[in-house]
């Protein structure tokens, strides 16, 4: 075997032994509770009868994610240039920000479906909520973080506001925003499922995950629970791996958290 | 007859509290056209504190200060080199001389001649195209010394911009600024620590006193340029050295001259 693909194998061993180990521990539970836990056969079947119900509901929790995500980041930008205008603006309004992210999903639900019915909106909407505030807050902390040298310079070059905040603070801020769009990935498809759990659309076709587990739920169908987590799993790293690119685009040549060999 | 001096100070003062003592002046100085000035003394004797405002970075709270006639701050062909390289990561070595022209709004065609004969004075030609972190810390005090010197200066401020470096780089980078200085005979007011290093580069040396920062000697440098590795062995530059240390041990305070 070449040391290249001996490289490889240790991620596959560990895949192998994961599998071995779902199976193992299906057969050590007691016959009469086997059905909470199923086997990879049982997983499979679930997967051939609902698969494609499945993939169709998780396109739709994939785009009301991306959508809910994408508003986040748009929204949360310019806040965090709002907020880093002044520090009296930053203190009058963080409380406010925090207060965003303290409304408990569970109660905006139903009035978000009396505001704007249920269905994507409104699962665009819970979607925002939740990823919102870690992008505002790690991009105006990125958007303040900034050496105090580079300030001297830009001074020294008698800059304007607006040539430091464009050439100065927005890229010093590229590697905090990210930080913040890697928390708000593994969210964003968690709160789309919620989302679509509390205020999703029960209208055939254009149910997320959310629904389907609540579906499957009251079927009773447990293997076809356990493919719906699967599914939504594999969205979120399917997210987080969207998100680690564009970081890898945008910082691999110069920031340090990327080894120059990657350059 | 003597020029008109580039740099004037009269009784010159900074207060960092608009009641508390004074951390610099009253000060005196005139410097000419052309003059290498390495200003030495103690930590906290006002070195930096001059250096910043001098180029407008710091307002005075008493006394006159004026830069080729002007006031300090509306100059543009003032330039700073900080004590860290302070480059901008992100951007690659021609982007980040160029920062300061693009700043003031110099156009392209401009920018980029004068950002390749800045690159080629600190003989990083070949290193355009590469970020900060590829380069090695004496390349980066050349990026940003190349920034600098993008700016064609008439006065250069230097705030121990070796003090991180090692000796070998150090010296290599010294007589790399003079042969620099004697092509562009920009004035310059260089602060550092090092005495070998003050003696070896200028025309003129001022040994500051601390508490409040003050000249306590301002002592001409007469060896002659160009200045070499032979410099370094000669009587005369190593007599200096021994006198101008035993000035600075002497306005040393007393813990400082302990530790």
């Amino acid at each position: 075997m070449s040391p290249r693909l001996l490289r490889r194998l240790p991620p596959f061993a560990l895949a192998g032994l994961f599998l071995a180990g779902w199976q193992a521990l299906h057969h050590a539970l007691p016959a009469g509770r086997r059905f909470l836990f199923p086997s990879l056969p049982q997983l499979a079947g679930a997967f051939r009868v609902h698969g494609a119900a499945l993939l169709d509901a998780a396109g739709h929790t994939a785009l009301a994610s991306l959508g809910g995500f994408a508003l986040a980041a748009v929204v949360a930008v310019g806040a965090s240039l709002l907020l880093v205008s002044s520090t009296l603006v930053r203190q009058a309004l963080y409380p406010y920000l925090m207060g965003l992210q303290m409304v408990p999903v569970i109660i905006v639900a139903p009035i978000l479906i009396l505001w704007v019915g249920p269905g994507a909106p409104s699962v665009i909407i819970v979607t925002f909520l939740i990823t919102f505030f870690p992008l505002v807050v790690n991009t105006t902390q990125g958007l303040l973080s900034v050496d105090q040298g580079h300030l001297d310079l830009f001074r020294m070059g008698r800059a304007a506001r607006w040539q430091e905040l464009l050439l100065l603070r927005a890229p010093a801020a590229l590697p905090y925003f990210f930080t913040g769009l890697r928390i708000a990935a593994i969210l964003a498809p968690i709160g789309a499922l919620t989302a679509d759990y509390l205020v999703g659309s029960t209208t055939g076709g254009r149910s997320g995950l959310g629904i389907m587990a609540l579906l499957f739920s009251a079927r009773n169908e447990i293997p076809a629970l356990y493919a719906t987590a699967v599914v939504g799993c594999a969205l979120g790293f399917a997210l987080v791996a969207l998100v680690s690119g564009l970081a890898w685009i945008v910082l691999h040549r110069w920031h340090e958290s990327y080894s120059p060999s990657d350059s | 007859m003597t020029p008109p001096p580039l740099l004037h100070c009269q009784a010159l003062a900074k207060r960092f509290a608009a009641a508390g003592p004074a951390v610099l002046g009253p000060l005196d100085l005139a410097v000419a056209p052309g003059e290498f000035v390495s200003i030495l003394g103690p930590s906290g004797c006002g070195k930096s504190t001059l250096l910043r405002l001098v180029s407008g970075l710091l307002a005075p709270s008493g006394g006159a200060l004026t830069v080729a006639g002007r006031p300090p701050g509306t100059l543009d062909d003032l330039a700073y080199v900080f004590q860290d390289a302070t480059l901008l990561p992100w951007l690659r070595v021609d982007a980040n001389v160029e920062t300061l022209l693009r700043l003031r709004r110099v156009p392209p065609a401009e920018r980029a001649r004068r950002r390749d004969a800045a690159l080629g004075l600190v003989r990083l030609a070949e290193k355009a195209r590469a970020y900060p972190r590829q380069l090695s810390g004496g390349q980066r005090m050349r990026v940003s010394l190349a920034r600098a010197l993008a700016l064609e200066p008439r006065v250069l401020l230097l705030d121990e911009p070796f003090g991180a470096l090692d000796e070998m780089t150090r010296d290599h980078l010294g007589e790399e600024l003079l042969a620099i200085h004697a092509r562009q005979a920009w004035t310059a007011l260089f602060v550092t620590h090092s005495v070998a290093e003050a003696v070896f580069l200028s025309s003129r040396i001022l040994v500051l006193a601390p508490h409040p920062g003050r000249i306590a000697h301002d002592l001409p440098v007469e060896l002659p340029y160009p200045r070499n590795q032979e410099t370094r062995r000669a009587p005369d530059y190593l007599r200096l050295v021994a006198e101008v240390s035993a000035r600075l041990r002497a306005v040393e305070p007393a813990e400082a001259s302990a530790a």
